[in-house]
């Protein structure tokens, strides 16, 4: 009973929410705006909030108890498979060219992007606890680096990816430098304030940059001074292998570059993590007073972890930038920045393979729903439908934002949230989530 | 340092002579938190910081660890190698780096979500650092770290035997009892090496047994070369191990000496001990 | 000078602007100690609510201007409030005493969400109306350059002082305030000596975002056109402000605002447009280099 009258309440917050911006649409007309009132629409909304506010309430019924030991087991169960889930996805990661299907090829390029970006921010957020709202400036530096690279010297994209990544960590650490000493919220505004920099001066430098207009004609990678190209010739993999050029070919070495830079970037962040430099990023996070009374350089050790996260936002950059060919200031919005925290923050902080599920999920998810939104679109031929069917791809972010939402308040500490210590006397024991800090830099 | 004191301790203790606090003053606004104090702690010696709430104890402490720039005075620090520090100029972490002066802090502050073991190593940090190359060699599996992390775990098991936590050497360090963290904390000071070990309120909350252990483990520290200055209330701990104490009311030195000579000074009596605390004063 | 004065006129306008948002920022900050990326979209929501009104009203057949513009006022500042209301039931209070960065993911997906919602139900399309208060007077005439003071500057300034003072009444002056500030200095400690505090965390996200709202409108009034993503846009630059004035401080908030407002005019006036939000985000990194917890922010003292 008092579900019911919960219930009615929350329609009854959703009736004011929703009357106004869905009951009456601003629509032009001959002579400046007017509204269109849509009573059906408010109804269907209001009615899925009371319908979905008593699915809620039915399904917290189990105690709150029940929910939080619920909760530990999976945290406990998925900790514990992940010490196959790894292989397992390792292996599939490497197999999955050989589904020959481009759709599957070309999705699976674009979640390890996300997972290298995860995994590079994952060195900042996760392990030294630094709050970066900007990464998507290194990304973005990375991928003009190497377009304005190419470009103007003809360089190839193995020589311009470490050059590229260079630049953006010495983009890291001009930027860090005089920043790093700011606390917590302060240090989220800056780096936010900086990849809007960065953006700003993308669209405005035309000389430099082209502008909003985005450069063209990027270099794609070779392999081994090898090209993929359509002619066949000589100087082609196809030419060299004696096969015939196709698409596919080049796909699939793209796919497996990113694979080898992703896998590159989680080998160097396992290995710092078990070196003295990792370990003071972790105590950092967990006390940077203390570490100052150690004698450890706290500014030199948070720039560290702010240049070498630049670094592989540089490298996902470079790379990015020669998959597409093109590359504009559009890619580098503070969605993108937003997004790839979020997959750091659902991911667990700190827990590679955490970081690589969330990508999976979200983007993987983001993708699949693009899919079924216009799978269900096309569906919809019935009239009834007609002034939706349209309208429904641009449901894909707002479903997007509110998985955010519904994740973080399920599994605020992520998915993988305990932490692995780094060496052990005999035998590692996993740390519970709620003894490790994250972080107030 | 004023020729009076030098005078009173004659040529050896002199020599012996470690930390230096002439003048020292700190402001906060119009607050002066320390007033113009001086006072000598020597290596081989327990030298206590005791006063009542508020005097400025921990001002002083943080000051001579780095964490506050004072507003007047001077810190000086001698090695046994005659090298010299001006303590009041350097940045902290140098001064636990070069100038190996360590700390504990009132409130523990452990790296709570790594192991104890892990504690230990990040504070071998400096050492295991230059061993890496500075990161990049050791990344490639270059340089000499294997054996410099070999080094760093054998000399946190000395610690671990010391402080009776090897058992628990993998177990994350916000999961131990309050006595066991107080004395991993000083564990952790002691992995740099320090010449100068600097101990705020160490026996605070412990209960007696604990706080008997916590004194032979600091008597061993000062047997084996280190000097150290506490702060304590535990009148109990400071006048059964101290060798020199100093008593701070209102930021200022009231008195300086031996625990005997303290407790017989009416100053401390009036200031500090004559608030009805005597009954902690072991007869 | 008459150029100088033009600009400063302009600049003091759209400071305002900036100021009633970074309030909501800088007072969600002060008590739970968030970042509300969410405040930008409630602003915009808040915008689409007036213009909403207008067109309603002036469809029911209310013609006087005032009346009108008070209307709604009232029903922008109200729905936006039970907007921010919501936000911060169903994103933020379960994740109350979580971990740090839980609540600024959920902000930011709420930011999403507000923003697309606005998209999907609206319309993607810019929303231009006619001018509701035209006019204004001239005060010099210098070498061929009028200075224009409109009577919509004035209003929003008379606005955003009659709002921000009955805000600060508020604030200083009633037991809401008390609250609020208890709450601010301690939140523990408040909930121990009986205070409510999910309400007074609540009734702060409610005024924040009526807040918002009013500076929606008066944007909404100023420019003439709108769309779905203002907010994004205009709450950076709040929050921009907010850290500036130094994020806590509620006359700070004001303060900041002011200072980007007038930094943006002056900079597009007299170097280039392109680059007036490089110029504010530059001119944020450069202070906070000098002075860490902004202008009229506490200093953190360091307890060790």
């Amino acid at each position: 009973m008092s579900g019911l009258r919960d219930a009615f309440l929350s329609a009854l917050v959703a009736l004011g929410l929703f009357v106004p911006l869905v009951g009456l649409v601003t629509t032009p007309s001959d002579h400046g705006l007017h509204l269109v009132v849509r009573p059906v629409a408010t109804a269907v909304v209001v009615g899925l909030v009371f319908v979905g506010r008593l699915a809620m309430l039915a399904w917290r019924g189990r105690t709150r108890r029940d929910a939080v030991k619920a909760n530990r087991a999976f945290a406990e169960r998925i900790t514990r498979a992940g010490k196959y889930v790894t292989p397992v996805l390792l292996a599939a990661a490497v197999a999955l060219p050989f589904t020959g299907s481009r759709y599957y090829i070309d999705l699976g390029t674009l979640v390890l992007t996300y997972i290298m970006l995860g995994w590079g921010l994952n060195i900042v957020v996760g392990l030294a606890g630094l709050l970066d709202l900007g990464y998507v400036a290194f990304y973005a530096v990375g991928a003009y680096s190497f377009a304005i690279l190419a470009h103007t010297f003809g360089l190839g994209f193995w020589t311009c990816l470490p050059m590229a990544g260079l630049l953006a960590a010495l983009w890291g650490i001009m930027l860090g430098f005089p920043v790093l000493r700011l606390r917590g919220d302060y240090l989220a505004i800056v780096t936010l304030a900086f990849g809007e920099i960065i953006r700003i001066v993308l669209i405005n430098w035309v000389s430099l940059t082209n502008g909003p207009n985005g450069i063209t004609d990027i270099p794609r990678p070779t392999l081994f001074g090898l090209a993929f190209s359509m002619d066949g010739g000589d100087g082609t993999v196809a030419g060299f292998l004696g096969i015939e050029p196709a698409v596919i070919q080049r796909i699939i070495f793209l796919y497996y570059v990113i694979l080898g830079l992703a896998l590159l970037t989680n080998w160097v962040t396992l290995r710092l993590r078990r070196m003295p430099l990792g370990r003071a990023w972790e105590a950092l996070r967990e006390d940077e007073v203390a570490c100052r009374s150690l004698g450890i350089n706290v500014t030199n050790t948070k720039l560290t972890a702010f240049a070498i996260g630049a670094f592989f936002g540089g490298f996902a950059g470079a790379f990015f930038a020669t998959r597409q060919a093109f590359i504009s200031p559009e890619s580098f919005t503070f969605i993108e920045s937003a997004t790839v925290l979020a997959i750091v923050v659902l991911g667990g902080m700190g827990s590679q393979l955490g970081v690589a599920l969330a990508a999976i999920i979200m983007i993987g998810g983001l993708e699949a729903l693009r899919d079924f939104l216009s799978f269900l679109g096309d569906q919809m031929n019935n009239p009834v439908f007609a002034g939706i069917a349209s309208e429904l791809p641009l449901y894909r972010m707002l479903i997007f934002g509110l998985a955010l939402v519904v994740m973080m308040v399920l599994r605020p500490r992520g998915l993988i949230s305990g932490r692995t210590p780094s060496v052990a006397m005999t035998r590692p024991k996993e740390i519970a989530a709620e003894l490790v800090a994250q972080g107030r830099g | 340092m004023d020729e009076l004191c030098a005078d009173k301790l004659g040529v050896d203790d002199v020599a012996r002579v470690m930390l230096s606090v002439s003048n020292l003053t700190m402001r906060f606004g119009g607050l002066k938190a320390v007033d113009n104090l001086s006072f000598e702690a020597r290596t081989g010696d327990i030298t206590a910081v005791i006063g009542p709430n508020g005097a400025g104890k921990t001002t002083v402490f943080n000051c001579i660890t780095g964490f506050y720039r004072p507003t007047g005075g001077s810190i000086a620090l001698t090695h046994a190698d005659g090298a010299r520090f001006a303590l009041e100029r350097m940045p902290g972490h140098r001064i636990a780096a070069t100038a190996r002066v360590a700390r504990t802090f009132q409130n523990i502050r452990l790296f709570a979500g790594m192991t104890v073991l892990e504690n230990l190593l990040v504070a071998q940090h400096n050492v295991l650092m230059g061993a890496t190359g500075f990161g990049i060699l050791a990344v490639l599996g270059l340089g000499r770290y294997r054996a410099a992390e070999a080094a760093g775990i054998e000399k946190a098991k000395y610690w671990l035997d010391a402080i009776g936590l090897m058992s628990r050497a993998d177990d994350p360090a916000g999961a131990l009892p309050y006595g066991a963290q107080r004395r991993l904390e000083i564990a952790r000071a002691m992995c740099i090496d320090p010449v100068m070990l600097c101990l705020d309120e160490p026996a605070a909350g412990l209960n007696p047994r604990e706080s008997d252990e916590l004194n032979h483990l600091l008597l061993r520290i000062r047997d084996g070369g280190c000097a150290l200055l506490l702060i304590e209330h535990d009148m109990g701990v400071v006048m059964r191990i101290s060798d020199h104490i100093v008593v701070l009311d209102h930021g200022k030195k009231i008195s300086d000496g031996t625990p005997v000579e303290v407790r017989a000074d009416p100053a401390v009596i009036a200031a500090y001990l004559g608030e009805g605390d005597e009954d902690e004063v072991p007869a | 000078m008459a150029y100088a004065l033009q600009q400063l006129i302009n600049g003091v306008t759209l400071g305002m602007i900036y100021g009633l948002i970074a309030v909501g920022y800088t007072m969600v900050y002060g008590i739970i100690g968030m970042i509300n990326f969410a405040h930008g979209d409630v602003f915009m929501v808040g915008a689409f609510l007036s213009l909403i009104a207008l067109l309603g009203l002036s469809a029911l057949g209310i013609t006087s201007v005032p009346l009108a513009l008070a209307l709604t006022l009232i029903f922008a500042a109200a729905i936006a409030a039970l907007y921010g209301w919501t936000v911060e039931r169903v994103a933020y209070r379960p994740l109350r005493g979580s971990f740090r960065l839980a609540p600024l993911i959920s902000a930011i997906g709420m930011s999403i969400t507000l923003q697309n919602f606005v998209q999907v139900s609206q319309g993607a399309r810019v929303k231009p109306i006619e001018p509701v208060i035209p006019g204004g007077i001239q005060i010099m005439n210098q070498g061929g350059f009028t200075v224009q003071l409109s009577w919509m500057q004035i209003a929003i300034v008379v606005i955003t002082l009659v709002i921000l003072g009955i805000f600060t009444w508020l604030v200083t002056r009633t037991p809401l305030g008390r609250t609020m500030r208890a709450c601010e200095q301690d939140l523990k400690m408040a909930s121990l000596l009986g205070i409510d505090t999910d309400r007074t965390i609540s009734l702060t996200f409610v005024i924040g975002a009526a807040l918002a709202a009013v500076a929606g409108f008066l944007f909404l009034l100023y420019y003439g056109v709108i769309d779905f993503y203002i907010g994004f846009i205009a709450g950076i630059k709040a929050f921009t402000a907010a850290v500036l004035g130094g994020i806590g401080s509620l006359p700070g908030a004001v303060l900041g605002g002011l200072l980007i407002g007038l930094i943006e005019v002056f900079w597009s006036a007299y170097f280039s447009v392109e680059y007036k939000d490089v110029a504010a985000f530059s001119i944020l990194i450069v202070v906070l280099i000098f002075l860490p917890t902004g202008i009229l922010g506490r200093a953190e003292v360091e307890k060790v």
